[in-house]
């Protein structure tokens, strides 16, 4: 298997007057394409400057950042766009779905910014949705969803552009067990399919869904574990 | 790009009251340009009305003062002006298509026991025309009374109504310095002139009979002043050069003498009143243009707030793949959305109140396809211009931060 993800040295600091504050001090850790990663840590551990950089929302202050082959690390915004759009999917603990938009559209969304056309655009939201098992509710608003449901369009949107890593913020943290556990299974199916997923969590539980945890303490990672990952009754039935 | 457009279309919309307002502020504006032109325009129309009225082919030809051997004496002393003068300008001079000489005085005039003072003037058949007199009953002078002297007059229609009240006066005999003259006919009423004197105010008899029975003057022939209307108003020039030419010829005034006579045209009145209408009309253009100015920030106003309220949706477009081209370009049409449309409601109220001045002032307006192009046009410049700071600040959001609002 060869690397997707592959980060050397990576330190982001912020400045604060005269003193520096490392985020992010010397990271260095490649992933493999298909695996299944948590990161973990505490709170100002750097997981989500890790997390943002990985997702290309943001640049680092030095080392570099080698995604799918391609040195992201000194891309220019809108080179760093179209990255986002092509390579990468997006899952939020807030959902981040846009009010106002039907459940399909802010599926077909991302592939507003890819440029293809209406009618491709609304055939494969429809695809998306249907992997998602809300072919019944794509007419509706955010607002008339369940947190769950929200979540479940909010992964169709990450799964719509193809893109084969899906980067995934807490994405149970606004859920129940129940929901974070259905959840979690369709990250489940998903990486089972190919997909890179890669996911921030701080609940032990839900690490153990992934078969690699990355643990972070104050800027650094401490940790790096392979494991079997487990799969719930359905999924290992 | 449809897309963009409906994405504008639809934000827009989920914010009704805020965007009909903020394109109040755009309506307003380009109305108040569109109508303000247009009565602008309607008032040089009007002020071109009058104008013509008043004669623009017409050049006044006024004795002035004569010199003898180096001492200029006052106007109007001496011969000066005569009636043989006028009627060889009329016979000798092509670009003349008429004269009409005067000699006016003023006189109180009486018709039994009613009395009114007023200005008597003498001229010729052909002064009706060129002052553009009408008659409303009886008729005017003709050469036939000009070559008889006859005691002839014609009444302008504010003396007939003060000597005459609802009497008919064609046929009878009013005093004019005791002398009896017949009244034969009554004018059409033109109302004040632009310059102020009533013109129905006014007797007419034939300039013989003035000269010799109403005149002070010690030189029988002259006149005080005559009207000559050139062919065409482009030729008042050269009229006027004709004119000046045969004059100093016929007063025998070397070269390099002073004229003894004034010339004169209409033509800087005309320009001085068409200057005041065009300053009048780029007054209120101005004006309205600042409201059009204020319309504008109204719209970048509602723009920076729309911006930091979707700052989150920002962060989200951003995150998906959104360039900041597509961000810029996306709060842009919204912008220029609300102008346009704000625009074109404005062209609509524009018309319609310019039309219904027109109709209450009986004033005619002119909506000009310029007016309309230019309110257009501004308002889509308006539009981009205002619209480009806050669609500018919205695309260099970053998408962290802009993800992290909250």
């Amino acid at each position: 298997m060869s690397a997707i993800i592959e980060v050397r040295d990576l330190v982001k600091a912020y400045k604060s007057g005269d003193t520096e504050l490392r985020a992010l001090d010397g990271v260095s850790f490649s992933i493999e394409r298909g695996e299944f990663v948590a990161i973990m840590g505490p709170s100002g551990s750097g997981k989500s400057t890790t997390m943002n950089m990985l997702g290309c929302l943001d640049t680092p202050t030095e080392g570099s950042y080698i995604l799918d082959g391609r040195d992201v690390s000194k891309l220019s915004g809108d080179d760093l766009a179209h990255v986002r759009n092509a390579t990468l999917g997006f899952i939020f603990q807030g959902f981040n779905l846009l009010p106002r938009l039907s459940a399909l559209d802010n599926v077909a969304l991302p592939l507003v910014y890819s440029g293809a056309d209406s009618r491709e655009r609304l055939r494969r939201a429809r695809g998306a949705l249907e992997k998602v098992g809300l072919e019944s509710r794509m007419k509706h608003r955010p607002s008339q969803l369940s947190g769950g449901q929200q979540q479940r369009v909010a992964i169709a949107r990450a799964l719509v552009g193809e893109a084969p890593i899906i980067l995934a913020d807490e994405p149970t943290g606004n859920l129940d067990t129940k929901t974070s556990m259905e959840i979690m299974d369709l990250l489940c199916g998903i990486n089972d399919e190919g997909r890179t997923v890669v996911l921030v969590t701080h609940e032990p539980d839900i690490s153990e869904y992934a078969s690699r945890v990355l643990r972070f303490k104050d800027g650094r990672l401490v940790e790096d574990v392979r494991r079997m990952p487990r799969r719930n009754a359905a999924s290992a039935a | 790009m449809f897309e963009v457009f409906r994405t504008a279309v639809s934000s827009l919309w989920a914010n009704k009251t805020r965007s009909i307002l903020t394109m109040l502020g755009v309506v307003i504006g380009v109305g108040a340009v569109i109508a303000m032109i247009a009565v602008g325009n309607g008032a040089s129309g009007q002020m071109e009305g009058v104008i013509s009225g008043m004669g623009v082919n017409l050049i006044m030809i006024r004795p002035g003062a004569p010199s003898q051997g180096g001492v200029r004496m006052s106007a109007g002393s001496g011969a000066g002006l005569t009636l043989s003068d006028i009627r060889a300008i009329e016979e000798e001079c092509w670009s003349i298509k008429a004269v009409a000489p005067q000699v006016s005085t003023s006189a109180q005039v009486i018709f039994e026991n009613h009395n009114w003072a007023t200005s008597v003037t003498g001229t010729t058949a052909g002064f009706f025309d060129i002052r553009e007199y009408h008659a409303e009953s009886g008729r005017l002078l003709d050469d036939e009374d000009e070559r008889s002297a006859a005691k002839t007059a014609v009444l302008g229609s504010t003396v007939a109504k003060e000597l005459f009240g609802s009497m008919d006066p064609i046929g009878r005999n009013i005093r004019i310095r005791n002398i009896p003259f017949e009244v034969v006919g009554v004018l059409a009423a033109k109302g004040q002139s632009a310059m102020g004197p009533d013109q129905d105010d006014v007797i007419i008899v034939p300039i013989t009979t003035a000269q010799r029975r109403l005149s002070r003057s010690s030189f029988p022939d002259s006149i005080n002043m005559a009207y000559v209307q050139a062919r065409d108003v482009s030729m008042i020039e050269s009229a006027m050069d004709e004119v000046s030419a045969l004059l100093r010829q016929r007063h025998r005034i070397a070269q390099g003498g002073d004229d003894d006579f004034n010339i004169g045209n209409m033509t800087d009145m005309i320009n001085s009143l068409k200057q005041t209408t065009r300053v009048m009309t780029l007054l209120l253009g101005s004006v309205a243009s600042i409201s059009l100015i204020v319309g504008g920030i109204g719209i970048m106003n509602i723009m920076l707030v729309s911006v930091t309220e979707r700052t989150r949706e920002i962060g989200i477009r951003m995150a998906i793949g959104a360039r900041a081209f597509d961000i810029r370009i996306q709060f842009l049409l919204e912008a220029m959305l609300l102008s346009l449309v704000g625009g074109v409601i404005g062209i609509l109220l524009g018309w319609g109140t310019s039309f219904g001045v027109s109709q209450v002032l009986k004033w005619p307006t002119s909506v000009s396809g310029g007016a309309v192009a230019l309110a257009a046009g501004f308002s889509c410049v308006i539009g981009v211009f205002f619209g480009f700071y806050p669609a500018w600040k919205a695309s260099t959001l970053h998408p962290i931060d802009a993800l992290r609002f909250e």
